[in-house]
């Protein structure tokens, strides 16, 4: 053991294997913070078109498509979704986008896709009376949304929201498929380079740990700040 | 001031309005009342489109709601409406519950100051005859006009200690009247009211009633949905008995209550009073 620490530490710190990690490590929360928020806008707008009273073409419509985006991002895997988006969509539509970026936004179309689905219960779990008094004093059906329901709908999801952002962080760990070097890349090359994976790995392990704890920890206390802003102020 | 003309309303099957034709005067305090499922509620929420009529036409300043190429929430900023369950923005402190309508609404007409003033501008460029632009509020004065209006209001009703308050640490009649004055931030021309006491405890039923005596006393024009059959003859000038979505007898109070005609009503009448 005390042979598989000093070769460790020779690649972690003498040949500064570290600063790796520490990029792999601000990749992976590049990933799966921009991915959470532009999942939560995503999400947002299609549960908006979700819930809109079908009454003309162009909702129905828009549901429909809704509906196809979300069947897509939930039947298929995240691996088999960059790779369709970084060597096939992107380039065929002409964009070209760093993996990383590239990784954003197929994570961030990703979590859209489980997001909605969870704003959408959470808009449903606001009363109905809410929505009737902001149109009834003749605000529209979409500033109603904006101020009232989605802020009391966003309170009601934020531990579910939490949980989304959680299996985000671990789910950006295939990101590498699309050259990405993201925290498991750095350390799988760590790792690979003297062949001695035990404590690299473990070590990889920990840092998800961290940061999955410190997440946790982090939504409870805002859960408990806006549950104080409720009671009395 | 609202004229419903063969206001039909369906669901399904179930016809809960059957051709309604009534007209509410400007300054009249109007009551409706009826046994359960027979469509007050319904015929209410229709008089400002909260509910979609099936066919028929209201109309307000002229214009029908019911079409929908009219822009039904500049109407509704003249309409107030009070529900039974109150529906005070949970996510909004009480001051904010009163200051939003307005502060978003007078955003939204400074907005269209703006853009009315840029094409001015440009016009101005190519045409000799100078237009006149409009004045554009600053959004401090929005803000500040709105605060002042929704802080008199609630010192009006006695409650302007709660105005950090979230709506959740409330009483039902601190609510209820809250939703009141919130309503009238947007000094509306008519009021409707839909069973405004029924969610209460029997000792905030008086607190909320007198503050609707008090404004129906400052000429507020009210169509108000009631239970409380007392209520109705001290300030209806007019009672609507509605019975199987149909306004089947009307008159005054006294009329009404002391020399029922139809049949349905005196057998309301001897079951309610
Ligand atoms: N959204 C809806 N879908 C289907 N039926 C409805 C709907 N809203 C109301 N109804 C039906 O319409 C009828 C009239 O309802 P409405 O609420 O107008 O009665 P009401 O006179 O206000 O009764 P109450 O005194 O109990 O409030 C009832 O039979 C009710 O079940
Ligand atoms: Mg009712």
């Amino acid at each position: 053991m005390q042979a598989k620490w000093e070769v460790f530490y020779d690649k972690f710190i003498v040949y500064d294997g570290w600063q790796t990690v520490v990029d792999g490590l601000i990749a992976t929360l590049q990933i799966a913070v921009s991915g959470l928020l532009i999942g939560i806008v995503l999400g947002t707008l299609i549960a908006a078109v979700k819930v809109v009273p079908k009454t003309n073409f162009v909702a129905k419509f828009l549901s429909v498509i809704c509906d196809i985006y979300v069947g897509f991002f939930r039947g298929t895997p995240i691996v088999v979704q960059l790779l369709i988006g970084y060597f096939v969509l992107f380039p065929a539509l002409g964009v070209q986008l760093k993996a990383l970026n590239a990784a954003i936004a197929i994570f961030g179309m990703n979590s859209g896709a489980y997001i909605s689905e969870i704003m959408r219960s959470g808009i449903q779990s606001v009363d109905g009376g809410q929505l009737e008094a902001a149109r009834a004093v003749g605000l529209s059906f979409s500033v109603s949304m904006v101020k009232v329901v989605i802020p009391q709908a966003i309170k009601n999801i934020l531990p579910t929201l939490g949980n989304e952002f959680i299996v985000l962080i671990k789910e950006t760990s295939v990101a590498s498929f699309i050259t990405v070097v993201d925290l498991t890349k750095a350390f799988k090359d760590i790792a690979s380079s003297n062949y001695e994976y035990i404590i690299p790995y473990l070590m990889l392990a920990l840092v998800y740990l961290v940061l999955v704890i410190i997440i946790t920890l982090g939504i409870k206390l805002l859960e408990r700040r806006l549950a104080v802003v409720d009671r009395s102020r | 001031m609202i004229e419903v003309v063969n206001l039909k309303k369906v669901y399904g099957k179930l016809t809960v309005l059957d051709n309604i034709s009534e007209k509410i005067n400007a300054g009249e305090k109007v009551a409706i009342i009826g046994p359960s499922g027979s469509g007050k509620s319904t015929f209410l929420r229709c008089l400002n489109c909260l509910e979609d009529p099936t066919a028929g036409s209201i109309f307000f300043e002229g214009k029908d709601l019911a079409d929908l190429s009219v822009n039904i929430n500049l109407s509704r900023r003249h309409i107030g409406m009070v529900f039974q369950q109150f529906n005070l923005f949970n996510n909004k402190s009480v001051l904010d519950n009163i200051a939003m309508a307005p502060i978003l609404v007078a955003k939204e007409e400074r907005r269209k100051a703006l853009r009315h003033n840029f094409a001015v501008s440009v016009s101005n460029i190519f045409s000799k005859k100078k237009k006149a632009k409009c004045a554009v509020r600053k959004k401090d004065d929005i803000k500040k006009e709105a605060y002042d209006n929704a802080m008199r209001l609630l010192k009006r009703i006695g409650l302007e200690e709660k105005a950090k308050n979230y709506p959740s640490t409330l009483s039902g009649g601190q609510k209820q009247r809250i939703a009141i004055v919130r309503a009238l931030a947007m000094n509306p021309k008519v009021m409707l009211f839909d069973e405004p006491t029924s969610a209460l405890d029997p000792e905030m039923v008086g607190e909320v009633l007198d503050l609707i005596k008090q404004v129906a006393d400052e000429g507020m024009t009210m169509v108000i949905v009631t239970h409380e059959m007392g209520f109705a003859r001290e300030v209806a000038d007019r009672v609507l008995f509605m019975d199987k979505g149909q306004i089947i007898e009307q008159g005054s109070p006294d009329e009404l209550f002391n020399h029922p005609k139809h049949p349905r009503l005196v057998e309301f009448l001897s079951k309610v009073l």
